[in-house]
């Protein structure tokens, strides 16, 4: 059960792997997240979401960056390998229906997430906007597969190496500006994007949906780990979400709770890329 | 009182036995007979481990402290107990030496006596109603009939003697257990004992639900629940973990697309209760299920093997009065908190805990604030909790529990200084099966409406446990998943006639 039967690298932190695991890929739907540990006596259970499942091979896809413990060694993992447990699929599927004009933005790792939930706006008869973007040409990752669905596709990237030199939120307000104003807005990627994605398109009025990825240990509802505040109610991202109206999500709450466990050193980097990011986007 | 060591104790009963002598006694020489105190580990030792605290009987206590029980002619301590356990039966076995006998007797009627002697609270239960306590006027001097329980329990499992219960031919009848905590795993048993295919499912990595995830090591072993959830493999019962009923598969998926003949549902009481004050949501505020689900199933106390972090506290607020609370708050200074503080609205008296969980707490040196509630958790800069601001309570007229309902006094909010808050203040349902299943019938708070026999609203469906009776105790589930079971097995032996 849970093997590895495909594992392809799209950038130095990125990893796209093919698992088998049939129920899930028979249930799952776009928007859903999964659980995974690999080891079931130490292991941290982390949340990942499913990229894209073949239910008739019994396969879904995972993409992820190495980030922590477990994303490392998962990356060190190799095809025929297996992986200790899988628990899915999570959450509540995105909403999928003919909004219009939906625009998807995706940033970093969050494209990977993006991508089935874009290919399902699509096939319901939307017209799709898709925005990417990236630190640097090195990190743009699923650019083919998105631009064989999308109707137009904006890549950004910080530094200028690939698309345009910009961040996501400026060619998403350009749209909300425009006379081609967007019904709606899905917005994956770091907290900080979402937060100023949602920022983007609230004077335009675009409903906004986020999808949030928080620390759970269970998934199901079990240890409020999760919890985010929204429109001042407090929600379980697993049970409730994971996706959001962008609108109603505290997400200054939701970052300083994403680094619970970081230590006080770790804390002072991660707070000065923060500040310096938010200087950034808010310019 | 001073602490005891095992050997002392086991001395002392030494000679209280030889005392007896063997010979009849009279009812005046059993009360006179001094309660057997449970050996513990040193208090200032065990703060430091994650090793059980309760260390057991010795041989000689427990036969001592079966000389105390009177062999009451009409025993009310049966009436005590949730499972109807013939207590002076197994008492008098126990007497007599004949442990075998005397787990046989128990075994009649539960199935999980090594977790219950351990985690029952008995002194609300068998105990309460105890002849020799009401005859010494304190319910603390009742027969220790959980101890009773434990020795006879762990003799068995020590000696091999627990074996798992015979099943009848194989019937061809199938039948999904959903979760498998105390309630699934009678019920799993019950109904395989009668030769139908049973499914457990599990949506976490280990079976044993709340006995793996919540309750500490300390408290309950991992091994005996362990030992449990394979008597279950052993008789041919499948356990599929990673499994979440509502997800992976919905309760019609069960019968439409796997076959299943017929469903319990003990999936438990999943979603933690918040207080729903200001701040809650800051860096440092636990729900008692998450603090001890890192702590538990993820072996977070490892810190050296485990991946899973937890929280590094110096000063803790614990909010609640039952075991949770307790558990939660032993652990937050094993794992090298330097105070730790139960906050609880009303007194001792009220608290659901056992009283042995509070006495260990206490000598563990958790500090108790009691009459008094958190109105507010407050941050720094960083969004870190570094107070709580609590309120205290006076005692007014009892309310619908029957207990006296606390009144906030005006002005007497004061403030805590903490790193760490963590709520233990109870669980609501879990919604996920409700959620895909709508025709499944819920009360206001979300749980499994279900009739005396568990049955649902839903044909084919039996629910128990925590899913149906709100947050109840591991004794309570397992009675709820015996009688389940019971209608299940009627169920299926009338389609198959």
């Amino acid at each position: 059960m849970n093997r590895i039967l495909e594992k392809v690298q799209l950038s130095r932190e990125v990893f796209k792997m093919k698992i088998e695991a049939s129920l899930i890929a028979e249930e799952r739907k776009p928007g859903q997240f999964l659980i995974l540990q690999l080891d079931t006596n130490f292991g941290e259970r982390i949340p990942l979401t499913i990229a894209d499942a073949d239910p008739s091979e019994g396969s879904i896809t995972i993409i992820f960056q190495t980030v922590g413990n477990t994303t490392h060694r998962l990356a060190s993992m190799s095809e025929g390998d297996s992986i200790a447990n899988l628990l899915g699929p999570l959450g509540h599927p995105t909403h999928i229906d003919r909004f219009g004009k939906v625009v998807c933005v995706g940033g970093g790792i969050g494209v990977a997430p993006m991508y089935p939930i874009a290919q399902a706006m699509k096939q319901a008869g939307n017209h799709l906007t898709v925005i990417m973007g990236a630190r640097n040409r090195e990190l743009v990752i699923m650019e083919k597969e998105m631009r064989a669905i999308a109707d137009e596709l904006i890549l950004c990237t910080d530094d200028g190496t690939a698309g345009r030199k910009a961040l996501v939120t400026e060619p998403l307000k350009e749209l909300c500006s425009g006379s081609e104003k967007p019904d709606l807005a899905v917005a994956i990627g770091p907290p900080i994007m979402m937060k100023f994605c949602a920022e983007t398109t609230r004077p335009y009025g675009v409903p906004t949906v986020v999808s949030l990825n928080t620390i759970m240990v269970d998934g199901t509802g079990m240890c409020g780990g999760c919890r985010v505040s929204v429109g001042g109610k407090t929600k379980f991202v697993c049970v409730d979400g994971p996706e959001f109206d962008g609108h109603l999500v505290d997400f200054d709450n939701m970052m300083l709770r994403l680094g619970s466990y970081r230590t006080q050193e770790e804390e002072e980097h991660h707070r000065c890329h923060l500040d310096l990011k938010i200087e950034e986007v808010s310019k | 009182m001073s602490h005891l060591s095992p050997t002392e104790l086991k001395t002392h009963a030494s000679e209280i036995w030889k005392s007896l002598d063997g010979r009849e006694l009279r009812m005046k020489e059993r009360l006179g007979i001094p309660l057997q105190e449970m050996p513990s580990q040193d208090p200032l030792v065990r703060c430091t481990n994650m090793n059980e605290v309760a260390l057991g009987y010795s041989e000689e206590q427990v036969r001592v402290e079966s000389a105390r029980c009177l062999q009451c002619k009409n025993p009310t301590c049966i009436d005590g107990c949730p499972v109807r356990i013939d207590i002076p039966g197994f008492i008098q076995a126990a007497f007599d030496g004949d442990y075998a006998k005397s787990l046989g007797i128990i075994k009649e009627s539960s199935l999980l006596p090594a977790i219950c002697g351990r985690v029952c609270p008995q002194e609300s239960q068998c105990q309460a109603t105890c002849t020799v306590g009401r005859s010494l006027k304190d319910v603390g001097k009742a027969v220790s009939i959980g101890r009773i329980e434990r020795y006879v329990a762990d003799w068995g499992r020590e000696n091999g003697k627990s074996r798992p219960p015979a099943v009848k031919p194989e019937t061809g009848k199938r039948v999904a257990v959903i979760g498998s905590g105390p309630a699934s795993i009678t019920a799993a048993a019950d109904i395989r004992k009668e030769g139908h295919t049973v499914t457990v499912f599990e949506a976490f990595h280990k079976p044993g639900g709340v006995m793996i995830y919540g309750i500490p090591e300390f408290r309950l072993p991992k091994k005996i629940v362990q030992e449990e959830i394979d008597a279950l493999t052993t008789m041919g019962v499948e356990l599929r973990t990673n499994f979440l009923i509502g997800r992976t598969r919905t309760l019609h998926e069960l019968f439409e697309k796997d076959g299943y003949d017929a469903v319990f549902i003990g999936s438990g009481a999943g979603l933690p209760k918040f207080m729903n004050v200001p701040g809650e949501n800051f860096v440092g505020v636990f729900s008692a299920n998450e603090y001890l689900t890192r702590a538990n199933l993820m072996k977070a106390y490892d810190s050296e093997h485990a991946a899973t972090p937890i929280y590094p506290s110096r000063r803790v607020v614990v909010v609640g009065g039952g075991n949770v609370a307790m558990d939660s708050a032993r652990m937050a200074k094993r794992l090298g908190a330097d105070e730790v503080t139960i906050v609880y609205r009303r007194t001792e008296v009220e608290m659901p805990a056992r009283v042995e969980e509070v006495a260990h707490a206490k000598e563990e040196g958790i500090n108790f604030f009691l009459l008094a509630n958190p109105v507010e958790i407050l941050g720094n800069d960083k969004g870190r909790v570094r107070a709580v601001r609590v309120l205290r309570y006076s005692l007014g007229e009892p309310d619908d529990s029957g207990r006296r309902r606390p009144v906030p006094i005006e002005g007497s909010e004061m403030e805590m200084e903490v790193d760490t808050v963590i709520v233990a203040i109870g669980n609501e349902s879990n919604p996920l099966i409700h959620r895909t299943t709508p025709e499944l019938a819920t009360d206001s708070h979300g749980h499994i409406v279900a009739d005396e026999e568990g049955k649902t609203s839903m044909d084919r469906v039996y629910a128990g446990g925590d899913i149906v009776l709100g947050s109840a105790t591991v004794i309570l589930a397992m009675g709820e998943g015996r009688k389940a079971a019971a209608a299940i097995n009627r169920l299926l032996d009338i389609t198959q006639a």
